[in-house]
């Protein structure tokens, strides 16, 4: 066990940690490359994991433990080496394919930020400092990942772009003191991202559906008349 | 987090009945090779889950912190079974025809009967659970249940159907689960740490004393993420092509009991907002998403050539008049939402069968080469006809007396916003009247590419639900037994 920190340094070193994941969050939405979507997808999974780690410590809730330990050893490892064999195998492009600029992406990305602080901090007055600006580290760690899904084309961009989504539910949960069900709720997405990677293999999905275009969808579909 | 034992219900529990008998089916219709015994036994679970579910009546469980039945979510457990039940003997018969013209393998058979129990459990899991998290993974576990189940005949577009039900839910269910952590935030303070600041029965007692700004904010992503599975405009994207591809009971059961689960889900965090006092009111946020959906639909309705995807956006149609009428509030309008979800479960479903049946005859799911169907085959053609005025809204049957009670309930509070109810209903009407009349009447179109005729027996089953069901919505139009609708009025006050 790690000595107790006092609660002033504790709280410090939770918001390092969160403000961690936003970064790598940040980081996924200006890599041109797959392989360093992924490499910087498994980073901020270790991120979370610390985090993770870290409130098990300081909440004194051992099952947070479990957690971490799901997002160490699933998220950082096994599912990062499972989609590297992917693109490997599929012969999937190589290079992000961008449906905005990375720049705009950057902008836009720095005003969700922006929002969740200013939509986050004011209505959570009555809670405690803690939870507060992990809160808002958190949605906005929510809404990058959302960003990433709209903005980035092919099925693993996307994929990765869920999974960060997801970074940040997870961070919000652990930072919820005292909230049940974390791990549930963890084993829960682990085997909805299990599914989709192996419906990623299965199907050989190299690229996104155009999923959101409806139009092209019901042309192909013939469901025009 | 792992649950004591003790917190498990016993034998004579209801419910250990409705949650256990789709739990263990599932898992024995995982190992069981034949598919005409798991048909057979998918139907006997279903008739367990069923007569469980009645148990509910004569013995009601006291609520546990794990599980609990009040007024509103028993009407939807039993509708759940009933339909589940129903949809089980329709697919028997509907499957069997599908083997034969061998359009499913053994194995995808042995997948997709353990998936539908492994389905109807997770429903009745997050209608029965007393805790928000457990109803979130629940409503989890049941997207991805029918993703499996959507793509089940490997198709390009039942794959692409599948992914894009899977992301735009999975995104749906995540900010869900961001707005369930908000309400756990805005309970801790006044409940403590732990599982009781997650319990529905203990939430609803406290919640005037919740922060309502945080309640808000909740409830924002918990409309925009639950409101996704109810296939609310604009975040129905996934709705029809998840209908069309998958088999036709999926489409059944994804209309008449996945997006009622949605909605439940939604209107319990609904629930918390209107007994705190202090936040914003809910309504108009409903009414609003209500109305986009009706109108989204209504000309959509227009332009569709593929007969499954005409119903499934006339369910967007549908859970917009119900979203509606919940937006509205007030003890008549919420009477004429539970009303009007039941009776679209029922009706919908018996479309769903009919359509399925129609397909297999014909081989095709085009409606321009669906023709003269009352004259080729007078049961069901007349039986589809029936169920299509129904679902358009037509006297006397039950889907016409819920609708009337909506726009009644809106004239009486706010005549502006019944103007444009109105136009959307008659919007759908017209849409649905245009297509049905082709498909129902006129020269029998020559039967090309059709399955081989099925069995009498075979028959029986794929025609007793959907007659069943439309005998159902028939009753409820001409009659309403009296203590039914004194229970819908209790619920109707609950729900405020």
């Amino acid at each position: 066990m790690l000595p107790q920190a006092s609660p002033h340094a504790s709280y410090e070193i939770a918001h390092l940690i969160g403000a961690t994941v936003l970064m790598a969050g940040f980081g996924l939405l200006y890599q041109r490359r797959l392989q360093a979507v992924l490499n910087t997808f498994a980073f901020q999974a270790m991120a979370l994991a610390a985090a993770a780690g870290w409130q098990a410590h300081i909440q004194n809730a051992p099952h947070l433990w479990a957690t971490a330990g799901i997002a160490l050893v699933f998220k950082a490892i096994l599912v990062p080496f499972a989609l590297h064999w992917l693109v490997e195998r599929l012969g999937i492009h190589r290079t992000v394919e961008t449906a905005l600029s990375i720049g705009w992406t950057m902008v836009v990305g720095v005003a969700l930020v922006a929002l969740s602080i200013l939509l986050v901090l004011p209505v959570t007055a009555g809670a405690a400092a803690l939870t507060r600006e992990s809160l808002a580290l958190a949605m906005s760690v929510v809404l990058l990942g959302l960003l990433m899904m709209i903005t980035r084309h092919n099925a693993v961009t996307q994929v990765v772009g869920f999974m960060a989504l997801e970074n940040g539910l997870i961070l919000a949960a652990v930072s919820a003191k005292g909230m049940p069900l974390v791990v549930e709720i963890s084993v829960a997405f682990s085997v909805l991202v299990a599914m989709t990677l192996f419906g990623i293999f299965f199907f050989r999905i190299r690229e996104r559906f155009d999923t959101l275009d409806l139009h092209y969808l019901e042309t192909y579909r013939g469901d025009r008349q | 987090m792992i649950f004591h034992l003790s917190a498990l219900p016993d034998i004579v529990n209801p419910l250990f009945w409705i949650l256990g008998a789709p739990l263990a089916g599932a898992t024995l219709l995982a190992a069981l090779p034949s598919w005409r015994a798991a048909g057979l036994v998918n139907i006997a679970v279903s008739v367990i889950t069923f007569g469980g579910s009645l148990g509910l009546f004569v013995h009601r469980p006291a609520a546990t912190r794990l599980f609990f039945i009040d007024d509103f979510n028993i009407y939807l457990v039993v509708l759940t079974a009933f339909v589940g039940l129903t949809t089980a003997i329709f697919s028997a018969a509907y499957i069997a025809r599908e083997t034969e013209a061998q359009r499913l393998t053994p194995l995808h058979l042995r997948f997709y009967h353990s998936m539908y129990q492994a389905f109807l459990f997770t429903m009745l899991l997050a209608l029965t659970a007393n805790n928000t998290g457990v109803m979130w993974v629940a409503v989890e576990a049941a997207t991805l249940t029918t993703v499996l189940m959507v793509s089940l005949y490997r198709t390009r577009e039942a794959i692409e159907a599948a992914w894009k039900y899977f992301i735009l839910c999975s995104v749906g269910i995540g900010l869900a689960l961001f707005g369930t952590i908000l309400v756990y935030l805005a309970a801790e303070p006044v409940m403590g740490d732990g599982p009781d600041a997650m319990a529905w029965t203990l939430l609803i007692g406290r919640a005037a004393a919740f922060q309502p700004d945080l309640l808000n904010l909740a409830f924002v992503f918990v409309l925009v993420g639950y409101g996704t599975k109810v296939g609310l405009a604009p975040l129905h994207a996934w709705l029809p092509d998840a209908h069309a591809e998958g088999p036709t009971p999926i489409s059944a059961v994804l209309s008449g009991l996945l997006l009622n689960v949605a909605l439940y889900a939604l209107l319990r965090f609904k629930m918390l907002l209107s007994a705190n006092g202090h936040t914003l009111t809910p309504g108009p946020l409903m009414v609003m998403m209500g109305l986009s959906s009706l109108f989204l639909s209504g000309f959509m309705l227009y332009r569709r050539g593929d007969v499954k995807r005409l119903f499934a956006y006339s369910s967007i149609e549908h859970m917009g008049v119900v979203t509606f009428a919940f937006g509205m509030g007030g003890s008549l309008a919420n009477f004429a939402g539970l009303l009007h979800m039941t009776m679209h479960s029922l009706t919908k479903s018996a479309i769903f069968f009919a359509v399925g049946i129609l397909t297999q005859n014909s081989g095709t799911k085009r409606i321009a080469e669906i023709r003269g169907l009352t004259a080729s085959h007078p049961v069901l053609g007349w039986a589809f006809l029936l169920a299509v005025l129904a679902i358009a809204g037509l006297p006397p049957m039950g889907v016409f007396m819920s609708e009337f009670l909506v726009v009644g309930s809106t004239f009486a509070r706010q005549p502006l916003l019944a103007v444009p109810l109105v136009i959307g209903l008659l919007l759908a009407f017209g849409a649905l009247i245009s297509r049905v009349q082709g498909m129902a009447f006129g020269e029998a179109s020559p039967a090309r590419g059709g399955y081989a005729p099925a069995s009498a027996g075979a028959s029986l089953a794929a025609y007793g639900p959907m007659l069943a069901h439309l005998a159902l919505v028939l009753v409820a139009g001409l009659y309403l037994p009296g203590p039914l609708v004194s229970w819908f009025q209790s619920v109707a006050k609950v729900l405020g």
